[in-house]
């Protein structure tokens, strides 16, 4: 049984010599990556929790100063390996809201589709991950099956299976076609099954629910005092999706609901998370029988895309222009403004918040991650559990250390 | 034949036997940091299972292991992790730094990132790729195992006759700042890190 | 977006007309003098409902074309019963960059104060626990300001070598 928050008296008095300390990472198996915990600990009762975190900073953002608009998408991908596109999206959305530029409808239906592949990734990956170190190995490796299938569809779009680097400011890298469309049928079909098997393999499993319910409770009105999103703020009852409150790419067309759940702890992240990989199913099953025809990038006398290749090898304006765009400090123009832009990761709301000096390259380039916002809440949301509770509401929250520290 | 043999029995070099045994049983310590490290959950996973090439005991605890596969970019903050890391680790050991990052630093040339792990600690094997697929990673421990059969002894004499690997070394401070010709910041003190031990 | 034209009408009338207001595409800026910040803050949340604050970041302008101030503290504010979004923006400028902390206001800012901190070395007066977060304790400068090299100044070689022989 959980405790409640109150029985905690006076969490780390120094008088209290029966507490000790112990070090939680940033080397550990339920950490996944690099995160460090400093717990201070009553018998096994937790009883104040400190993290420390910067063991995977590697300056993404002031990186982010010195590449350009496109060239950056390769970093924000290593942002959150979970996800990449899912990071690509919300970048090259915030940069074509500061250049002003409407993408072609093929482009954001192509997009739409590959953001919630990206959905199904991160919530596999969680699902499985949290299952895993609750000690249900089974589901992890059922759920990475699914996702040995999304590299390989985003292999076949991009090129690479990991970090696709797919988006590109006013488009995409390259086409779609229509292989790559009956391989997307193709696991959505296949997906709904596996689906419905991790549900039989944990969702009434006897030892996950005691693992998991009413673990780590976050209520509403601490959700939104701790700027908490995503299926986490979901999970908590609070009904926020970008994709319906703010519609970006082509969401508006789609019928989906938002999933939410009343009990705020770990169990009803899961169950979010479950649900959400449905609606994601819904989602691109609607998007991908009605793909717009027509060009995926914008108009390529923009000075923004590149030209088509043959363009580029058969006419001297078509050459000129792939150089234009290609050129150090040629380009395009971008405004002497800044913009913060913002899409629903999987994660939660992942914005990036652009200051534009006329340059191609950003002047400052800052991302809102999730996982270090999520991952400030977690003193709040462990105190008073026990020591094992550790790893189910550290899984719960689904903290990814690259978009944590970036 | 003057000795007769009885069945089942063959002969051959302790060295020998020694070198069979580490290399098809490797136990790898994952010091996972990025991206790399989902790629060895990958290569761990159902499709690529390294289980068939038997390192597919990944234990956390670096006492138990003897390949330390460094997977991801090692920052600032991490080094004197996995430098405490590798001195648990009990010999005979191995590492394989996998992925561009920490092979050289790969795209983040950033203040923050070791130029890879080599210049700290020694490494036997390099994977590139950013992140390598899973088809790599297995490749470069079938490989290792080949090194362990070619030059493992039983006494572990080839980590003492080894040619040190000292990667390229530190910079100093003073020529850095002339290779770059930037001027000495005022009242800087370079960042002194906590000594190991 | 009328209403947010509305809040910083509102906000003219209540603080005086040192507060400007700017917008670009659907961002509703308001500028504030860093004295009156924590006022604006408060009243924002209390008298408006901005209950959530999404961000707290902060731009050094030391190379920004016609740049008057030094940093600018952005606060990223948002409504979630009217899904209306408010910057507010301070300017900072050294020596003693400083401002009052807002994690009384929302406790989901202590973090990113820190951040703030670790990366431009803005002070937040009254702030729980101002530490470097990200960076180690012993790191002496702030890397996300303009004047710090990208590949900084050798931290990153700065360590011991361990060897073969030796571990």
């Amino acid at each position: 049984m959980p405790l409640e928050l109150s029985e905690v008296s006076d969490p780390i008095a120094a008088d209290q010599e029966y507490l000790w300390t112990l070090n939680f990472g940033p080397q550990h198996p339920a950490t996944h990556t690099t995160l460090r915990l400093v717990l201070t600990l009553d018998g096994e009762k937790v009883v104040g929790a400190v993290p420390h975190i910067g063991y995977l900073h590697s300056g993404f953002e002031k990186l982010g100063e010195h590449l350009d608009f496109n060239q950056y998408v390769t970093i924000v991908d290593r942002m959150n390996y979970i996800s990449p596109i899912a990071n690509e999206l919300s970048w090259h959305h915030t940069v074509e809201k500061l250049l002003g530029i409407e993408i072609t409808p093929r482009c954001k239906y192509v997009r739409t589709i590959f953001g919630e592949l990206m959905r199904l990734h991160d919530h596999l990956l969680n699902v499985g991950a949290v299952a895993l170190d609750l000690g249900a190995f089974t589901a992890f490796l059922y759920a990475f099956q699914q996702r040995e299938k999304i590299y390989d569809i985003s292999e076949y779009a991009s090129g690479q299976r990991f970090h696709s680097s797919y988006t590109r400011v006013g488009g995409v890298l390259f086409d779609v076609n229509n292989d790559w469309v009956e391989k997307v049928r193709k696991f959505v079909r296949e997906f709904k099954p596996v689906h419905a098997e991790l549900h039989r393999l944990l969702t009434r499993n006897r030892i996950f629910i005691d693992r998991t319910k009413g673990i780590g409770v976050l209520t509403p009105e601490d959700a939104n005092n701790m700027s908490v999103t995503g299926p986490l703020a979901r999970a908590s009852g609070i009904v926020r999706d970008l994709r319906k409150d703010e519609p970006y790419l082509a969401y508006k067309d789609f019928d989906f609901k938002i999933v939410c759940a009343r009990g705020g702890d770990c169990y009803s992240r899961y169950v979010v998370r479950m649900q959400e990989m449905l609606e994601s199913i819904k989602i691109i099953e609607q998007a991908i029988e009605n793909i717009p025809a027509g060009p995926i990038n914008i108009d390529a006398v923009t000075d923004i895309t590149l030209p088509a290749k043959p363009a580029v090898y058969r006419s001297i304006e078509g050459l000129i222009q792939h150089f234009e765009v290609l050129m150090p400090n040629r380009g395009f123009p971008v405004p002497l403004d800044e913009v913060y832009g913002a899409t629903e990761s999987p994660n939660g709301e992942l914005g990036f918040y652009i200051v534009g000096d006329g340059t191609v390259r950003s002047y400052r380039a800052r991302t809102r991650p999730p996982s270090y916002i999520h991952f400030a809440i977690f003193p709040h949301l462990i105190r008073g559990h026990s020591l094992s509770d550790v790893v189910a509401v550290l899984g719960s929250l689904n903290i990814i250390a690259a978009e944590l520290d970036r | 034949m003057a000795v007769g043999m009885p069945e089942n029995v063959f002969l051959t070099r302790l060295d020998a036997a020694a070198n069979w045994a580490r290399s098809n049983s490797l136990w790898p310590m994952p010091f996972a940091t990025a991206c790399c490290g989902i790629e060895l959950m990958a290569t761990a996973s159902s499709r690529h299972d390294i289980a068939r090439f038997g390192a597919e005991v990944m234990r956390f605890s670096p006492r138990q292991c003897d390949l330390l596969i460094v997977a991801g970019r090692v920052v600032m903050k991490m080094l004197p992790v996995l430098q405490r890391i590798w001195q648990q680790m009990p010999e005979p050991k191995w590492c394989i730094s996998m992925g561009a990052c920490a092979c050289t630093g790969g795209v983040f040339d950033t203040y923050a990132v070791v130029q890879g792990v080599d210049r700290f600690i020694p490494v036997d094997m390099y994977v590139p790729g950013c992140p390598p697929r899973p088809e790599q990673l297995i490749a470069a421990v079938i490989d290792m195992q080949e090194k362990i059969k070619r030059t493992g002894t039983l006494t572990g004499k080839e980590f003492e006759t080894r040619t040190t690997h000292m990667g390229p070394q530190p910079f100093d401070v003073d020529e850095l700042r002339r290779m770059r010709e930037m001027v000495p910041v005022e009242g800087l003190t370079i960042y002194d890190p906590p000594k190991l031990n | 977006m009328v209403e947010a034209n509305t809040t910083v009408a509102d906000l003219r009338t209540q603080f005086g007309n040192e507060l400007t207001e700017s917008s670009f595409r659907d961002n509703h800026r308001v500028h504030v003098p860093p004295e009156k910040a924590l006022d604006v803050l408060t009243w924002l949340k209390e008298q408006r409902g901005f209950d959530m604050l999404v961000d707290i970041t902060a731009v050094d302008y030391l190379e920004y074309p016609d740049a008057t101030d030094r940093f600018h503290v952005i606060y990223l504010l948002l409504n979630m019963t009217t899904k209306e979004r408010l910057i507010v923006k301070v300017p900072v400028n050294l020596p003693d960059a400083a401002l009052p902390s807002v994690v009384p206001l929302w406790k989901g800012a202590d973090w990113m104060e820190r951040e703030v901190y670790d990366m431009f070395g803005i002070d937040f007066i009254g702030h729980p626990d101002l530490r470097r977060i990200l960076m180690p304790e012993e790191f002496t400068t702030f890397p996300l300001r303009k004047d710090y090299p990208l590949k900084g100044f050798g931290e990153r070689h700065n360590f011991p070598v361990l060897t073969r022989a030796e571990s």
